[in-house]
């Protein structure tokens, strides 16, 4: 029963994100008729127009078919991983997205860890001294991450870590897993402070709601350890809101990325983006927009599973009570 | 009492932000002994368990001395204390859907408690462990333990819980109202169940209840606790036989008796206060029908009049006779319920009615399955059932908030069986017909509201009327529900559970109606409060000449209002009868077993 409960879910969040999926696709081949004036144009970019290359622009991108068979073929090459040429360099936008993600995939992974051990921690310790000096502290803190943008804090701590201390570089990815991690180190503080307010706030407001259920009275009443409550009675159930936030947090993740790579100058999606939008290089934007929407979609797919995991009231088809 | 004391509670005093909660309560228990601490809502009772087993809720502390076999609890560090709980003593909470954690298998519960010890180290002998603690408690069916508890029913998990709680085999059980939230048939099984363990193991036991039968029933020892302080103490029997406390009779007499039925209950008027609100007073001097100068001069210590058996009442002696006169009168009092006139038109009929509802994974629900029941004028009908029984479902559908997927509805003439299809003509003519009261009064009022503005809302349902006419209804409104006029301007915050239903009664009464749909209109409140309401509904019966549906699952309760009654069980009419032949001579295996089940 639990097996198949597991799969059927699986299945039925397929069923939803693969429309998901088109529903954007479609929004981004819309881009090149969005941009202003000939679609020709703007796939030009800054080449010369004569009627060679816009002719081989137009059978490239089928625009002399009727919009919606234009769409049909596009998503045809997606599917095969042909992402097109960018304008600018002529490389398979492909290539240049696989050359950058590594950057990004680290970066989030190290800003992954230090918002879930530290977050759910300053979150726990909050609930714990309720009230106390800590608590106080950390909310504090936490309204501070939360108002304050990615690059901001940034710029702020590659002033005082990078320019002030020199204890780190200002630039840069590094090359080799220490040289990286020592170049990613402030980048991804910067891009997990932001993030990581949310997680605090979460775990301490759904700590303090567990702490006073009759489930962990009853279990101090019968003189259970303390670590055994916090761990199997509280933090447990207080996980629930914080994975069912993580969906938000992951996306969080992806928007701020962006600001921390052009910050700290990082080669990585992000900084392509960016360049990409600057440039109006229609097939890199489109390229890059969907695999940002292929990984949220993704990452919350994961999210589910992993809630579903903790929570076997809904593993069990029972939603609420 | 005894030399072999196991608990000695002395000057237990609880306070909350300064303010007291009870005041210095001694309590003592000896080996194998079961006491009860009878009180209601606000009495402290609750918090006198937790503060014994050094539970209290941050904010809230307690002074004074718990010495459980010779330790002193309130001194022990925390640690040395985690080892006193669930091996020596151990608490059971009242609701059994909350206490259980809801991520972990039931069994694992039970198990948490045991694998710490070497001879269960072994899986296979945990687990037969386990299976052996759940027959202990009465579940012979070994996969509960794989089940998650809210795959579980009340009386399920009760027993899970009973089973963790006693897994380290205390000396000592504190169970707080253990059955209150379980159904009626539930209830006397797990209070049977833990008296059987209390016996079987020689345990201690302290039942917390608002019940005092129930107390009496399974107790050899009351200690009665009214606004944080103990008003009476003595053996279950003695006190049953002659209660020496004007509160305790008062509590007994409010208590509707299930085998006959009274003209009137006698009430203890007013509310429970709280605790810092009566300091330096006898606690109950406001509602005692006795009070002189002196019991409000200082507050009253309790006083040993016969071995065992102490009261606060300083008056005792004095009012003795009175008071067993009282009893005396309360006891013979009964009016043999008046037969139902049968030659006029039922005012409600409902004829087959079947309610489905959308179950899991597309099953069906069935709620009700062709139930006919008839309200005539100015009578009075019991619907009783547990919960599943479909009874408040029931109740809706004649009031037209649920609509039944098949049968028929007629109300004083009007097709009823759809309110959907009616015209709003004919839907408002209906609705100044049958009225409903709900079970719970502080969820039922708008607490933004004040009782003005609710009536007026009300009043303004049935059509538009001068601002003079509509005051002077609700003036007459307030007075028919026994309420002062001035509380028009109050809001539901600043009443009482007791005042809040009546408020309710009040709005349900605004549009005159010939019948009223009440829904457990008495189980959220305290007993002593009960039997102003049950007294309320009779007296608006015989003035207005009401009729009422009284949905509950209290044949106590019922016995008090009904004439005739219907047993609802899993959506079908299993009997129905005069009240006084279902009660007295049941027929259907379940309702006897419902009978069976009152404490007494």
């Amino acid at each position: 029963m639990m097996r198949s409960g597991m799969a059927r879910l699986i299945l039925m969040r397929l069923a939803i994100a693969v429309p998901l999926l088109l529903i954007i696709s479609f929004g981004v081949f819309s881009l090149v008729h969005l941009a202003p004036g000939d679609p020709v144009r703007a796939l030009l970019g800054t080449r010369p127009s004569d009627p060679e290359t816009l002719a081989t622009l137009r059978a490239r991108y089928h625009l002399d078919d009727p919009f919606i068979v234009q769409y049909g073929k596009w998503l045809g090459q997606v599917l095969q991983g042909d992402l097109g040429r960018s304008i600018n360099g002529n490389r398979l936008v492909l290539s240049s997205i696989k050359e950058r993600a590594g950057v990004t995939i680290y970066l989030c992974l190290i800003s992954t860890v230090i918002v879930l051990v530290a977050g759910i921690l300053l979150g726990m310790l909050a609930a714990f001294r309720r009230g106390g000096r800590l608590d106080r502290f950390v909310v504090m803190f936490g309204v501070f991450g939360i108002s304050s943008p990615a690059f901001v804090t940034g710029i702020f701590l590659l002033y005082v870590f990078g320019v002030v201390l020199g204890w780190f570089p200002t630039f840069g990815a590094g090359r080799g897993f220490l040289d990286r991690f020592w170049h990613l180190t402030l980048p991804s503080l910067a891009l997990a402070l932001s993030i990581m307010a949310i997680v605090v706030k979460i775990t301490r407001a759904s700590m303090i709601e567990v702490m006073d259920r009759d489930y962990v009275a009853f279990a101090r009443a019968r003189g259970m350890s303390a670590a055994r409550i916090t761990f199997a009675y509280i933090l447990r159930n207080a996980l629930i809101p914080v994975v069912t936030a993580g969906g938000l947090i992951v996306i969080g993740f992806l928007a701020n990325a962006i600001y921390v790579e052009v910050t700290f100058a990082l080669p990585g999606l992000g900084s392509l983006i960016v360049d990409a939008v600057q440039r109006r290089d229609i097939p890199l934007i489109q390229g890059t927009t969907l695999v940002f929407a292929l990984f949220v979609v993704i990452i919350n797919l994961v999210v589910d599973i992993i809630y579903t995991m903790i929570d076997p009231r809904i593993r069990f088809g029972k939603v609420a009570s | 009492m005894t030399a072999k004391s196991l608990l000695t509670v002395r000057g237990l005093a609880i306070t909350a932000a300064g303010r007291a909660i009870t005041t210095g309560t001694n309590l003592e228990i000896a080996r194998g002994e079961t006491i009860a601490i009878v009180g209601e809502s606000g009495s402290g009772k609750s918090l006198t368990a937790k503060a014994i087993a050094r539970l209290l809720p941050p904010g809230v502390s307690a002074t004074g001395q718990v010495s459980y076999d010779g330790i002193d609890l309130l001194a022990l560090p925390e640690r040395e204390m985690q080892q006193i709980r669930g091996r020596r003593l151990s608490l059971m909470l009242q609701d059994p859907f909350t206490m259980l954690n809801p991520l972990m298998k039931s069994g694992l519960h039970i198990a948490e408690m045991l694998r710490d010890r070497p001879e269960f180290r072994d899986r296979a002998a945990l687990n037969g462990e386990v299976a052996r603690r759940l027959t202990e408690v009465g579940i012979t069916d070994p996969d509960v333990a794989e089940r998650m508890p809210f795959q579980l029913s009340g009386g399920m998990s009760q027993r899970i819980a009973l089973a963790a709680a006693l897994a380290r085999d205390p000396e000592l059980l504190i169970a707080d109202e253990p059955s209150t939230a379980l159904d009626v048939t539930t209830q006397a099984e797990i209070i049977k169940l833990l008296k059987r363990v209390q016996q079987s193991r020689g345990m201690g036991l302290v039942l917390i209840t608002h019940n005092l039968r129930l107390a009496f029933s399974t107790c050899d020892r009351i200690y009665v606790l009214y606004a944080g302080s103990l008003l009476e103490v003595g053996s279950a029997r003695a006190v049953e036989a002659d209660p020496f406390h004007p509160y305790t009779l008062g509590l007994l007499l409010s208590e509707p008796p299930a085998d006959k039925r009274v003209p009137k209950l006698i009430a203890i008027r007013g509310k429970v206060p709280r605790a810092d609100e009566v300091a330096g007073r006898c606690a109950f001097a406001d509602r005692c029908d006795w009070t002189k100068d002196a019991c409000r001069a200082a507050a009253p210590a309790l006083a040993e009049l016969a071995p065992g058996r102490l009261t606060a009442c300083i008056r005792r002696r004095e009012i003795a006779a009175e008071m067993q006169a009282l009893r005396g009168s309360a006891l013979a009092a009964a009016s043999p319920s008046a037969a139902p006139d049968s030659a006029t038109r039922p005012i409600v009929r409902a004829a087959s009615l079947v309610k489905d509802f959308a179950g899991r994974a597309g099953r069906v629900v069935q709620a009700l399955k062709g139930v006919s029941i008839e309200v005539r004028p100015g009578e009075s009908v019991g619907l009783v059932g547990e919960s599943g029984s479909g009874k408040t479902t029931l109740g809706r559908i004649l009031v037209g908030l649920e609509t039944p997927t098949s049968g028929r509805i007629d109300i004083g003439g009007f097709d009823a069986s759809d309110f959907s299809a009616m015209t709003s003509a004919e839907r408002a003519a209906t609705r100044r017909i049958i009225q409903m009261v709900f079970q719970d009064p502080y969820s039922t009022l708008n607490p933004r509201h004040s009782v003005r503005r609710s009536l007026t809302e009300a009043i303004g349902t049935i059509g538009r009327f001068p601002r003079s006419e509509i005051d002077a209804r609700i003036a007459e409104l307030l007075r028919e529900v026994g309420l002062p006029e001035y509380y028009a301007e109050r809001r539901p915050s600043s009443l009482s559970g007791g005042e809040r239903q009546r408020v309710a009664i009040a709005r349900a009464l605004s549009v005159k109606p010939k019948i009223l749909v009440c829904d457990e209109p008495v189980s959220a409140l305290d007993v002593s409060v009960q039997a102003q309401i049950l007294n309320l509904f009779k007296r608006l019966k015989l003035e207005l000449g009401l009729s009422y549906l009284f949905i509950t699952h209290d044949l106590a309760v019922v016995r008090q209002i009904a004439e005739r009654i219907y047993v609802l069980y899993l959506g079908e009419v299993v009997e129905h009868g005069s009240a006084e032949d279902v009660i007295s001579r049941p027929q259907h295996p379940y309702t006897k077993r419902l009978i069976d089940s009152i404490p007494r």
